[in-house]
C-alpha cells in the first residue's frame, strides 16, 4: 500500500507544493513512491540546475576548437592531430563535509567516470579545496580526511593528481569546498556520448553492485545544512578506486570496438539520472527491469535501486547483438554485466519490479521539464576604494613578507600534495607548485597546461569583478608557462539561491566571468552548480573555481617559474598601482577584509597576455609568473625559492608606495626573468604594443634582497614557506 | 632482449615500465596478463608498480597468488631476470622470491616525491651501468614502502652484497635505508622508486634509464 503523499513526505523530497501540482499535472495521477523518489532527485537543484539555469545561459560555449560544449558528461576541445581534450571539474562539498575520506575520494570517482564515460583516457586530477579558519577545531580533521581520500583514490587508478588551490577562511567554517577537475585525452573521431538510440536496443548495467549507500545524496546536496550535518552520515556513498581502475580499462577496451551506441555514468541520482539522461538525449523511452539489476543487499526494493548512489557503475546502451562480446571484456576485468533493459521509441520510462510497473513517466518532462526558478537577486553596495598608509604598518617589508609567504593561504601546500601521485602515466612535465601544471599528450611532444583558479574574497567585494578575475587568473597561468589557452570549465560555489544576496553574488560573478570569457575567446565547456553551502544561513565566500586547460604545441617551448642562471633581468609587465584593497597584505598584516578588489581590465589582460606570450614563443623569456595573491615581492620570493637562487628586487623612486609596490594586488601583471641581450628587444616590443614593461630586478646570489632591506636567506624564505602547513598539521 | 610486463588487475604502472624499456631496448615489450600460464621464451619480466587487487588483504598478496606467479617463480629460478617496481617489489615479497616485508611508511601517509639514492652495488645485470656508489635521484610513489627484515637477514644481504639501492634521505622509514634488494642469485631485484619515471630529461631526470641500460648490456 502506497503512504500517503503528505506535506512532510513532500518536504523529505525536497518538493514543493507548487512543484507537487506540477508532478500530478504530467501524470494526471498522483505518484507511485518510486514516481516520487525519481521526480525528488531529477527535480533536485543538483540535478536540474533550476535556479541557476537562465544565468548559466549567459556564458559562451563556443569557439572553432570547441568539439563539445555543456550539456554532456564533459566538455571538449580539439587539441589537433585528431585528438581532443575532455575535461569538467565538480563539486562534492556536503558529502566531504560529513565524511571527508570518503566524500572526497568520491568526488574524484565520479568526475574520472564523467571524463572516460566519453571515451578518453583520463590524464590528470586537480583538485580545489576551501577550508574554514585554521584554528576552527574542525579544519584539521577535515583536511586530513579530505586529503587522504584525494589521494587514496587518485593514486590507486594511476591518474596523476597534478594541481589545484587549497585556502582557508571562516567562512568554511561549516561548509568546506571539494572540487575536483579531471583531464582526459582521446581521439576526436572516438568519442562517445550519452543518447539513447535503436529502438530494441539493450540497456546493459556494468560495473559495482548496487547497495543502499547513497540514497538521496542529489537531494541532500541540494539543501543547507543545520546542525546534525552529521546525522546524514548515511547519504555518503563509499568509493573503492580499484573497480574504478578496473572500470576504466574494461571501459575503454570495449570502446576501441563498435558495440557501444550510448554510455553514461551512474552519479548523482544514479540509475534513475542516468537512464532518464540517456533517454532525453537520444528522445527515445526506456524499459528497466530492476530484477536484473546486480544487488549487494538484499531485499533492496524498487525505491532504493532507483535511488542509489553506489559508486563506479556504468550504464550502457549496446547495439543489438553484440551482448557477448560485451560481456566478455567486463567479465575479464571481474566486473558485472547485466542486461537491465531495452531502448523503446515511447518516450517514457517504465520501471518494473517484481513483474509490477513501479513507474511509468514520460522522460521529457522530468529531465527537461523541472521548474526554472528566476530568483530575485541583488548585488553588494559597490565598495569604495580602500585607501592605505605605509605609516599604519608596524613592521618592516622584511617581516611582512616571511608573515605572508607563511600565512595559510600562501603556504607552501607541499604536504598536501607529496601524498598524491602527481608522476605516475609518465608524462608529468611540471607537477603542483608552479602557475600550471603542465602534462605530456602520451607519445607526442605536445603537452596540456592546467590550472585552477579564484579569489573568493574578491567575489564577495564586488561579484562581477571577482568573476572576472577568477578567469582572467586562469588565463595568466596557462599563458605563464607558454600555453594558448583554450576552455574552461567551472565549479560555481554558493550559498542559498533562495536568498536574494546570495542569488546577487551567483548572478554577479557569472556575468563578470563571462564578460572574461567572451574578451579573451576562453569559452565554458562544461561545469556544474553547488548551491545551499551554508550552515545555520552562514554561507561560504562566493567560490566560483575556475578551472582552465590550454595547450603547449612544443613542449620545450614552455616556461615556468624557475630561473635556471644568475644575471638575468627581471622584467614587471604591467602597471602599478599599487592596489591593497581586499589584498592579502591587507588581511594578513592590517587586519581587515574592506574595501573594492582590483579593477580587471579585460583588454588590458588580452594585450598584456598576447605580449608575454609571443615573447615566450621568441625564446626570450626564461622565467615567467603570473603576479596574484602577495604581488610583486611574492612572486618573485617563489620564483627564487623554486629556482634554489637567490635576487635582487628594487623599489623605485615613482612607486605609488612601498608596501602598495611589493604587496598590491593589479591584475594583469607578469614578472619575467630574461637574459641582458635580450631585454632591449623585448622592451622595444612592449612600448610598440602598448604594454608597460619595466627593468625591476636581476636574478642570483642565495638571498632575497629587496632595495633597503636587510637580505632574507633562501633557507629562511623556505623554512617559512614550507613550515607552516606541516606544523600546524603536526600540532 | 625478450622482455614483457605483467598487468594484475589493478597494476598502473605497467604502460610506463613497458615504455622505458622500449625506449631503451629499442624494441617491442611484451604485454602478460596475470591469468596467463603459458609464457613466451623470455630473458627478462617486469611486475610493475599499482594497487593489484586494490592492495586489499597486504599489498600484493592477492597478486603473488596469481596464476602467472607460479610460472615467474620458475623462470626465476631457471636465472631468468626478474624486476619488480613499487607493488611489484610488494608482490616479490608476498610470493617469497625476495627476503623481507614492506609495510606501512612511518609518517603513515603516501610520499610522492623524487629522493636521492645511492646505487650500493654494481654487481647485477640491473645495476651495471652505474658505479658503486653513483649518486642518482628516483621518485618515489608509495603507502607501504617501509622494508623491513630481520637483523639476521639483514646481515645476510650485507655480506652477499645483496642491497642495490639505499636511500640517501630515508622517506619511509625502511631498515637500514633499504631501496632496493637482489636475490642470491642476483637474477631478481625489487625496489620502491620508479626508475621508468626517471628516463626522460623533460620529466625532471634520466637517471632510471641506466638500470634499463644495464639490463640491455647483459641479456643481450
Amino acid at each position: 500500500m502506497a503512504p500517503e503523499i503528505t506535506p512532510e513526505l513532500l518536504a523529505e523530497h525536497g518538493l514543493s507544493p507548487s512543484e507537487y501540482e506540477r508532478i500530478r499535472e504530467i501524470l494526471g495521477r498522483e505518484p507511485r513512491p518510486v514516481e516520487l523518489g525519481i521526480f525528488s532527485v531529477m527535480w533536485s537543484e543538483h540535478c536540474s540546475y533550476k535556479s541557476s539555469r537562465i544565468h548559466l545561459r549567459k556564458f559562451p560555449t563556443e569557439a572553432p576548437w570547441v568539439v563539445c560544449g555543456p550539456g554532456e558528461n564533459a566538455g571538449v576541445v580539439d587539441i589537433g592531430d585528431g585528438q581532443v581534450a575532455v575535461f569538467k571539474m565538480e563539486s562534492h562539498n556536503h558529502p566531504s563535509f560529513i565524511e571527508p575520506y570518503q566524500g572526497a575520494a568520491t568526488g574524484v570517482g565520479g568526475i574520472l567516470r564523467d571524463v572516460f564515460t566519453m571515451g578518453a583516457r583520463p590524464v590528470a586530477i586537480l583538485d580545489a579545496l576551501r577550508f574554514g579558519a585554521p584554528e576552527h577545531p574542525k579544519t584539521r580533521h577535515l583536511l586530513a580526511g579530505v586529503v587522504a581520500g584525494i589521494g587514496g583514490y587518485g593514486n590507486c587508478v594511476g591518474v596523476p593528481t597534478v594541481g589545484g588551490e587549497t585556502g582557508f577562511h571562516r567562512a568554511y567554517n561549516g561548509n568546506i569546498l571539494v572540487n575536483a577537475m579531471c583531464v582526459g585525452v582521446a581521439e576526436k573521431d572516438r568519442l562517445f556520448y550519452a543518447r539513447a538510440a535503436g529502438v530494441g536496443n539493450p540497456v546493459v548495467y556494468v560495473g559495482a553492485r548496487t547497495g543502499r549507500d547513497g540514497i538521496h545524496g542529489a537531494t541532500m546536496a541540494s539543501a543547507e545544512f543545520r546542525e546534525d550535518a552529521e546525522a546524514k552520515r548515511p547519504t555518503v556513498q563509499v568509493g573503492d578506486p580499484f573497480l574504478e581502475k578496473l572500470l576504466i580499462e574494461a571501459c575503454l577496451e570495449l570502446m576501441a570496438g563498435d558495440c557501444i551506441v550510448a554510455i553514461q555514468d551512474m552519479g548523482a541520482a544514479g540509475l534513475t539520472s542516468s537512464s532518464f539522461e540517456m533517454a532525453a538525449r537520444g528522445g527515445t523511452g526506456i524499459e528497466l527491469d530492476l530484477d536484473a539489476v546486480p544487488l549487494r543487499e538484499a531485499n533492496m526494493s524498487a525505491y532504493e535501486i532507483m535511488l542509489s548512489e553506489s559508486q563506479e557503475r556504468m550504464l550502457m546502451v549496446l547495439a543489438r547483438g553484440r551482448e557477448a562480446e560485451a560481456r566478455a571484456v567486463f567479465e575479464k576485468w571481474e566486473l558485472d554485466f547485466a542486461v537491465i533493459g531495452r531502448v523503446t521509441d515511447s518516450g517514457r520510462m517504465v520501471v518494473r519490479h517484481h513483474g509490477q510497473v513501479v513507474a511509468d513517466v514520460p522522460v521529457e518532462p522530468v529531465s527537461g521539464g523541472s521548474p526554472v526558478y528566476d530568483r530575485p537577486w541583488r548585488l553588494p553596495d559597490p565598495p569604495v576604494p580602500f585607501i592605505s598608509d605605509d605609516q599604519t604598518v608596524h613592521l618592516g617589508p622584511r617581516e611582512v613578507l616571511l608573515r605572508l609567504l607563511s600565512c595559510p593561504d600562501l603556504a607552501c601546500k607541499r604536504w598536501i600534495w607529496e601524498q598524491y601521485d602527481h608522476s605516475v602515466m609518465a608524462d608529468t612535465v611540471a607537477g603542483p607548485g608552479g602557475d600550471a601544471a603542465v602534462v605530456r599528450v602520451h607519445g607526442t611532444g605536445k603537452g596540456l597546461a592546467l590550472t585552477i583558479d579564484c579569489t573568493p574574497r574578491y567575489c564577495r567585494a564586488d561579484p562581477r569583478m571577482g568573476g572576472r578575475q577568477a578567469v582572467a587568473e586562469a588565463y595568466r597561468n596557462l599563458v605563464a608557462v607558454g600555453a594558448r589557452p583554450l576552455a574552461i570549465t567551472d565549479c560555481l560555489n554558493f550559498g542559498s539561491p533562495e536568498r536574494p544576496e546570495i542569488m546577487g553574488q551567483f548572478v554577479g560573478c557569472i556575468e563578470g566571468m563571462a564578460e572574461a570569457c567572451r574578451t579573451l575567446a576562453f569559452p565554458v565547456v562544461s561545469g556544474n552548480v553547488s548551491l545551499y553551502n551554508e550552515t545555520d544561513a552562514q554561507a561560504i565566500l562566493p567560490t566560483p573555481e575556475v578551472g582552465g586547460l590550454g595547450l603547449i604545441e612544443d613542449l620545450s617551448k614552455r616556461t615556468g617559474l624557475a630561473f635556471d642562471a644568475d644575471g638575468l633581468l627581471l622584467l614587471l609587465i604591467g602597471e602599478v598601482t599599487g592596489w591593497l584593497g581586499q589584498s592579502v597584505f591587507q588581511r594578513e598584516i592590517l587586519g581587515r577584509e574592506e574595501g573594492a578588489p582590483p579593477p580587471v581590465d579585460l583588454l588590458l589582460e588580452k594585450r598584456h597576455a598576447d605580449f608575454v606570450a609571443g615573447q615566450i614563443a621568441a625564446g626570450r623569456v626564461c622565467a615567467c609568473h603570473d603576479l596574484s595573491d602577495g604581488g610583486l615581492a611574492v612572486a618573485m620570493a617563489e620564483m627564487c625559492l623554486a629556482s634554489g637562487r637567490g635576487g635582487r628586487l628594487s623599489v623605485p623612486a615613482e612607486a605609488p608606495s612601498l608596501f602598495g609596490w611589493l604587496y598590491g594586488e593589479d591584475q594583469a601583471r607578469y614578472l619575467l626573468a630574461v637574459a641582458p641581450e635580450h631585454v632591449h628587444g623585448l622592451l622595444e616590443e612592449a612600448t610598440a604594443a602598448g604594454v608597460i614593461a619595466r627593468e625591476v630586478g636581476v636574478t642570483g646570489g642565495d638571498a632575497l634582497i629587496i632595495d633597503g632591506v636587510p637580505p632574507i636567506s633562501l633557507e629562511e624564505l623556505r623554512r617559512c614557506h614550507e613550515g607552516w602547513l606541516p606544523s600546524w598539521m603536526d600540532d | 632482449m625478450r622482455a614483457a610486463v605483467v598487468t594484475f588487475p589493478g597494476s598502473n604502472c605497467d604502460r610506463d615500465l613497458r615504455v622505458a624499456m622500449e625506449a631503451v631496448f629499442g624494441r617491442p615489450v611484451k604485454s602478460l596478463w596475470h591469468a596467463e600460464t603459458e609464457l613466451p621464451p623470455l630473458d627478462l619480466v617486469g611486475l610493475p608498480g599499482g594497487f593489484s587487487y586494490g592492495d586489499y588483504l597486504r599489498c600484493g598478496a592477492i597478486a603473488a597468488r596469481s596464476p602467472i606467479m607460479t610460472e615467474i617463480a620458475r623462470l626465476a629460478r631457471r636465472g631468468v631476470a626478474v624486476l619488480g617496481i613499487c607493488n611489484g617489489f610488494q608482490i616479490l615479497t608476498e610470493a617469497g622470491l625476495l627476503p623481507g616485508a614492506l609495510v606501512r611508511n612511518m609518517r603513515l601517509s603516501f610520499v610522492c616525491r623524487p629522493v636521492p639514492i645511492e646505487v650500493a652495488t654494481s654487481a647485477s645485470p640491473f645495476t651495471a651501468d652505474y658505479r658503486p656508489g653513483q649518486r642518482i635521484a628516483l621518485p618515489v610513489a608509495h603507502h607501504d614502502g617501509n622494508y623491513v627484515l630481520e637483523p639476521a637477514e639483514l646481515a645476510r644481504l650485507e655480506d652477499e652484497d645483496r642491497i642495490a639501492f639505499r636511500y640517501l634521505d630515508n622517506p619511509n622509514g625502511s631498515t637500514a635505508d633499504i631501496a632496493g634488494v637482489l636475490n642470491a642469485e642476483r637474477n631478481v631485484l625489487g625496489m620502491m622508486p620508479h626508475p621508468e619515471r626517471a628516463c626522460d630529461p623533460l620529466l625532471g631526470g634520466s637517471d632510471g634509464a641506466g638500470l634499463f641500460r644495464s639490463l640491455l648490456a647483459a641479456l643481450t
